[in-house]
């Protein structure tokens, strides 16, 4: 993940572990469907299959975001590999979020 | 002070209590149901407290369920601080409350926007498994600070709003403002979208924080405008809430002793039970050891009683005034006599007038001294002291508490003392004790300036301490003035004196007059023996004589016989009667000792 950039990803997803991420939305709130379009441009761009998301209604669900410590929505959730990262938002920050999540370009 | 009108001006729903002492009298009642309350004010101001307190009393009274949602502190942090109340926090966290840490910890990156729609539909789930009644939200300011933007920040007030009315909770949200309230864009609009508003403050007058609240707006109800105390006791947020405007207090004919009997009688028999004494003077007047006197005698009459104690100890208290005879030590051990001393250095007056509330509340007393309750001014300004002075007394009364209070004057002048808490207008009785310096001495003088319905002395006494407790002089004037220390001394021993020589006097001439008696009674026996003796001697003389007229008349007739003289007897009768006067003229012939003899035969 460390030699190449852009070119290296079909490379890297060899030996990177699989990144996987929970993301807590409410679908009906904007701030929500544009954190899910934020998430999935990130996703095709860097990281191909490389992944695993899971995406929580939190209306459907609202006791499990509860016990899951989530508080505002949307709210992504990295939750491997290790250092897990919580970000908060509709994840327009771009930058931002790839840095969070360990994601190199 | 508004007063609360009689007829509800609107169908309202009648409004759920909060607990907290003195709040639910500022709001006439409480918070209406399903509203939304906001509590506004500075950091360490008490929201918290106050939202938590509202949370967990309908908890435990009214069996209310209730989410607490904290932005700003985790729940172990808002337990931990709860401890130091008797709220029983812990256990209610187990089953009645939910806790929902809703900090965003500094690790989470924020990137855009974000909303609550989750978390109030996370809350709304909660709020149907629990049957949850209340919700808190708990510094919401500091999540809406996230959102930098006020058009933002706007719009999920407005989601809370709508939330809230479509769930049907009874709302509290708290949020820190610091100074005025202009500094937050969104705060002049969170007061308009409230139902009922609440400012907390807390600031600084000569060095002692003050807690206040306020309620600045209550739609739909009546409230009473200002700004009132706080204090935080064991059962957590108090409110100094004020006296209603009319004072109905009933009028008790019962008299209770002052303290000791001399001093009833200067009352004209003693205080009247509810009543408010003030007692004035310069330090070492002996305040302390009258108003122990009377504790004590409210101890010995088996009524609870409350010594409040300022800037002393309750040991040293106790020791002194057990040098003057008055014993604190049994009935503090038998828990009729609760002590409560209290420091007043940087201690606002309203914290002690709350402190003292649930001191009474607590040990119930029918009797209580406060000394010196001048102290109360020391901290936090006199303006403060003057309103909890008169509170204090006020509240006694409400509870029927029979009180005693000292208070320092600055001069011997007790007008003086009307410039300091200008308790003395207020006070049923009032004595002054001062220094009356004459002939060089100091003594302790003791007047009753006022006494309110009854028949009082307005004779200024000399009042004296022994190992028998305190005592009121006799009176001596002179001069127009009560004599005092060394000068009665004098006037009793010299009294003392006329009485001794005066006792002598009679005594002497009382035996005098025994005597006299004695002797007059002796001379009358004599005299009756005399008489007696005389009688006796008369009647033998008496005897003696016919036996001698008989013989001599028999001899003269043998004598006129031999003579042949004639019978006639008047010349020789002569020579007899002669001789019969002789022997009643004195006792001491030889007749006389002839007839005592024969007297003493007789018989």
């Amino acid at each position: 993940m460390r030699r190449k950039k852009t070119p290296a990803q079909s490379s890297a997803s060899a030996i990177t572990p699989a990144l996987v991420m929970c993301l807590y939305v409410v679908n009906s709130a904007p701030n929500s469907l544009l954190a899910i379009a934020n998430l999935a441009a990130i996703c095709k761009e860097f990281l191909k299959d490389n992944y695993k998301l899971e995406v929580v209604d939190v209306l459907e669900q609202p006791l499990r975001a509860l016990a899951e410590g989530i508080v505002v929505t949307p709210s992504l959730a990295k939750l491997s590999p290790s250092p897990p990262a919580n970000i908060v938002g509709n994840l327009s920050d771009k930058s931002g979020v790839m840095r969070a999540l360990g994601i190199r370009e | 002070m508004k007063v609360k009108k009689t007829a509800a001006p609107r169908q309202l729903p009648s409004k759920l209590a909060t607990g907290i002492q003195g709040f639910d009298e500022l709001s006439h009642g409480g918070l209406t149901p399903n509203r939304t309350t906001l509590l506004l004010g500075g950091p360490g101001s008490g929201k918290t407290v106050f939202a938590l307190q509202t949370l967990v009393n309908a908890a435990r009274r009214r069996d209310e369920p209730g989410i607490f949602v904290a932005f700003e502190e985790t729940t172990r942090q808002i337990i931990a601080n709860a401890a130091c109340f008797n709220w029983g926090l812990p256990s209610l966290a187990r089953n009645k409350l939910f806790f929902l840490e809703a900090q965003l910890s500094p690790e989470v990156v924020q990137s855009g926007e974000f909303d609550l729609s989750g978390m109030l539909a996370m809350l709304k789930a909660k709020k149907q498994e629990l049957g949850a009644r209340w919700i808190v939200f708990d510094g919401i300011d500091v999540l809406l600070a996230l959102l930098q933007n006020p058009i933002t920040e706007m719009r999920e007030i407005y989601r809370i709003r709508d939330w809230l009315a479509d769930n049907e909770m009874n709302a509290i949200v708290t949020a820190k403002i610091e100074g005025g309230t202009s500094e937050a864009v969104n705060y002049g609009f969170m007061q308009f979208m409230m139902d009922c508003v609440i400012r907390l403050g807390r600031r600084l007058e000569h060095g002692v924080s003050l807690h206040r609240i306020e309620i600045t707006k209550y739609r739909g109800s009546d409230f009473v405008a200002g700004e009132y105390p706080v204090s935080f006791g064991p059962a957590g947020m108090e409110v100094g809430a004020p006296e209603p405007a009319e004072i109905r207090h009933a009028a008790s004919t019962e008299r209770i002793s002052a303290g000791f009997e001399r001093l009833d009688t200067m009352l004209g028999g003693g205080l009247f039970r509810g009543s408010s004494t003030l007692i004035t003077g310069v330090p070492g007047t002996s305040k302390t050891t009258l108003a122990g006197k009377f504790a004590e005698a409210a101890c010995r009459r088996g009524e609870r009683t409350l010594f409040v104690s300022f800037d002393e100890g309750a040991e040293p208290i106790m020791r002194n005034l057990a040098s003057v005879g008055i014993q604190f030590k049994p009935h503090v051990k038998s828990g009729l006599l609760h002590m409560y001393s209290a420091r007043t250095e940087s201690i606002g007056a309203e914290d002690h007038l709350i402190k003292l509330k649930a001191l009474i509340r607590e040990h119930r007393p029918r009797c209580m001294v406060i000394d010196p309750l001048s102290a109360i001014a020391k901290a936090g300004g006199l303006t403060a002291a003057r309103a909890v002075a008169n509170r204090l007394i006020y509240m006694a009364k409400d509870e029927k508490v029979t009180v005693m209070i000292t208070a320092i004057s600055e001069g011997d002048d007790p007008q003086t003392e009307a410039t300091e808490l200008q308790i003395s207008t207020v006070a049923d009785t009032w004595i002054h004790l001062s220094y009356v310096v004459r002939s060089g001495e100091r003594n302790r003088a003791l007047t009753i300036i006022k006494s309110r319905g009854t028949w009082h002395s307005n004779q200024v006494r000399e009042l004296v301490l022994s190992e028998a407790g305190p005592m009121l002089a006799d009176v001596y004037t002179a001069g127009g003035e009560v004599l005092m220390g060394t000068l009665r001394w004098e006037k009793e021993t010299e009294e003392r004196a006329r009485k001794t020589q005066r006792r002598a006097d009679t005594d002497h001439k009382q035996r005098e007059l025994q005597f006299a008696e004695a002797d007059t009674r002796a001379r009358i026996k004599a005299l009756e023996l005399d008489l007696e003796r005389q009688r006796a001697e008369l009647a033998s003389y008496s005897r003696d004589d016919e036996a001698r007229t008989l013989s001599s008349s028999e001899r003269e007739h043998e004598l006129r016989k031999m003579r042949s003289a004639d019978p006639a007897g008047r010349a020789t009768l002569t020579p007899a009667n002669a001789k019969v006067r002789g022997g009643n003229g004195s006792g001491n012939s030889g007749n006389g000792k002839k007839a005592r003899k024969e007297a003493r035969d007789a018989p």
